[in-house]
């Protein structure tokens, strides 16, 4: 069974999103990763980029597949992490710690009420809601 | 075969995509057809998909795993969707003779080769193996994207063919499954599996005093298979054809007295790594019906000596002025994603073809792949590029197999 900590929020599309203030820190799900596998490859967005929630603004590779990672939200990226960069498999290993893509700085912090819950994500992955 | 049903062909896919699996699942069971194997693979938590019309597994595990796997130890491969078709009669070798290739003469009963099915125009309809069983009984293994196309050319054919009075011409792919076990471990154990003397085609005291492309029937249980010492892999390796409940048999016996030797069941993701690293082509990949076998590479395999045959006129042509394009490899030199099918490939600031195949290489951790340029630029050393959305990244051309054994058990 795939991790979901209860204190993140999550999108449809497998983000995850810990807010602290009026920065969130964005990485996709153990779900996610596990149902990628051997993840290679990853592209992130510059230091600087606007981006609005849902703009695919990341990539993640695999041995098989490429998918995009979307913005659970609007704002500037603050920070991008390098780590991912030169070891992709963190995002195997450490889906919600050493694993995260990228923080935003908030330019709609009421975007934040349409994620998904910790037991709305787990419904939709096919787990239990508690 | 293409991995053509493989999840990535140069898209990207939004994981979001996947979240209707229930409609998925019944779409597929509708459409799809499903080896012997199926519900083997299900209990062991095989990732599904669509490959040519089939069912099959991708992985069980990670592509990575059980591609070291194959590398390092043993693994083994579900091809019943493979296509086998049975050609016998007096005048078998001599219809074979001139619908492939290579040279059927050169085959003694129980001896197999590599060979190409081609068109007039000399493309490629099919890549094929072909076994003489008997002296007069042959077995084409096609891949299962082709069986179809293979069977009706070679009926159009046989049609035309003087002696055809003397040639039967059957379809068996329905009677057969088939599995692949590959690997340096393999030979440590496969003689468990099937013990005992061949009792067809090759005469041999075990299994493993088969030589490479050697096959032999073995009694098997209450029935027979056919092994073959071949394989898809680059590695050292069996294939086993026979019945449904024969292969399943095979399968569960080679995991059980496989597992101390570090065997692991292995998808469709695994195999097309595998034969990426050592440049085997894959039919809608790497060849087609408007690509010759001088094309790509497979010179070796056309035998011009033996007489008239399809695609002759063409393919004598091409061997002796040349061609206009041809098929390299390419090793990416720098971090960057892996080349996928279909990314353009640049040569001197210049678009001139695209990735066939591409992939990141399990062995060598690194982006690989293939792909036609013109033969100007196919020396290696050449410096390319590969455009991955939008952007060119830096690669250089490399002889072939990407990937080489370095030490040979």
């Amino acid at each position: 069974m795939s991790k979901v900590p209860s204190n993140l929020k999550y999108t449809k599309s497998h983000e995850w999103i810990r807010v602290s203030g009026d920065t969130a820190m964005v990485g996709i799900t153990d779900h996610a990763q596990h149902e990628l596998t051997d993840i290679v490859f990853v592209e992130l967005p510059d230091v600087g980029d606007k981006v609005k929630a849902g703009d695919a603004c990341a990539v993640v590779e695999s041995v098989k597949t490429a998918s995009d990672i979307y913005s659970p939200v609007s704002g500037e990226i603050l920070e991008t992490n390098r780590s991912v960069v030169d070891d992709p498999a963190l995002v195997n290993s450490e889906p919600f710690d050493s694993g995260w893509f990228f923080k935003v700085k908030l330019s709609n912090p009421s975007e934040l009420d349409a994620l998904l819950t910790p037991d709305k994500y787990k419904a939709q992955i096919g787990g239990q809601a508690a | 075969m293409g991995l053509i049903g493989l999840p990535v062909e140069g898209c990207r896919r939004n994981t979001a995509d996947c979240d209707k699996p229930s409609t998925l699942n019944r779409l597929l069971s509708t459409m799809l057809k499903r080896t012997a194997l199926f519900s083997a693979h299900q209990e062991l938590g095989a990732r599904l998909i669509d490959f040519g019309g089939w069912e099959m597994p991708v992985q069980y595990t990670s592509i990575v795993e059980e591609h070291l796997a194959v590398r390092n130890a043993a693994g083994i491969f579900d091809i019943s969707h493979m296509g086998e078709v049975t050609v016998n009669g007096a005048a078998a070798a001599a219809f074979l003779n001139f619908v492939l290739t290579n040279d059927v003469r050169r085959l003694a009963p129980g001896a197999g080769q590599y060979t190409l099915m081609c068109n007039a125009a000399g493309g490629v309809i099919d890549d094929l193996y072909d076994y003489r069983l008997s002296d007069e009984v042959y077995l084409l293994i096609v891949n299962a994207s082709r069986t179809e196309a293979d069977v009706a050319w070679l009926q159009s054919q046989a049609a035309k063919f003087p002696r055809r009075n003397e040639l039967r011409l059957t379809d068996a792919s329905h009677n057969y499954s088939a599995v692949a076990v590959q690997g340096p471990r393999v030979r440590e154990f496969i003689a468990d599996c099937l013990p005992g003397a061949s009792i067809s085609a090759t005469r041999v005291g075990r299994v493993t005093d088969l030589k490479k492309n050697q096959i032999a029937g073995f009694q098997f249980e209450h029935g027979g298979v056919l092994v073959s010492r071949t394989g898809y892999t680059g590695e050292d390796g069996f294939e086993i054809v026979g019945g449904d409940e024969a292969i399943r048999r095979v399968w569960e016996i080679m995991l059980k007295i496989g597992r101390p030797f570090g065997i692991k069941p292995c998808g469709l993701g695994a195999r097309d790594t595998l034969r990426t690293e050592v440049c085997y082509p894959l039919y809608g990949h790497e060849l087609d019906e408007n690509t010759t076998p001088i094309e790509a590479g497979l010179g070796f395999f056309v035998s011009l000596e033996k007489g008239d045959f399809s695609g002759r006129k063409i393919l004598a042509e091409q061997k002796h002025k040349g061609v206009r394009k041809t098929l390299t490899a390419f090793k990416m030199t720098g971090r960057s994603a892996p080349p996928r099918p279909h990314y353009p490939l640049w040569v001197r600031g210049a678009k001139c073809g695209e990735v066939t195949s591409g992939t990141q290489s399990p062995s060598l951790k690194t982006g690989i792949g293939m792909g036609y340029v013109p033969p100007e630029w196919a020396k290696p050393g050449t410096d390319i590029e590969i455009e991955i959305r939008g952007r060119r990244a830096t690669a250089v051309i490399v002889p072939k197999p990407i990937y080489r054994k370095t030490e040979r058990p």
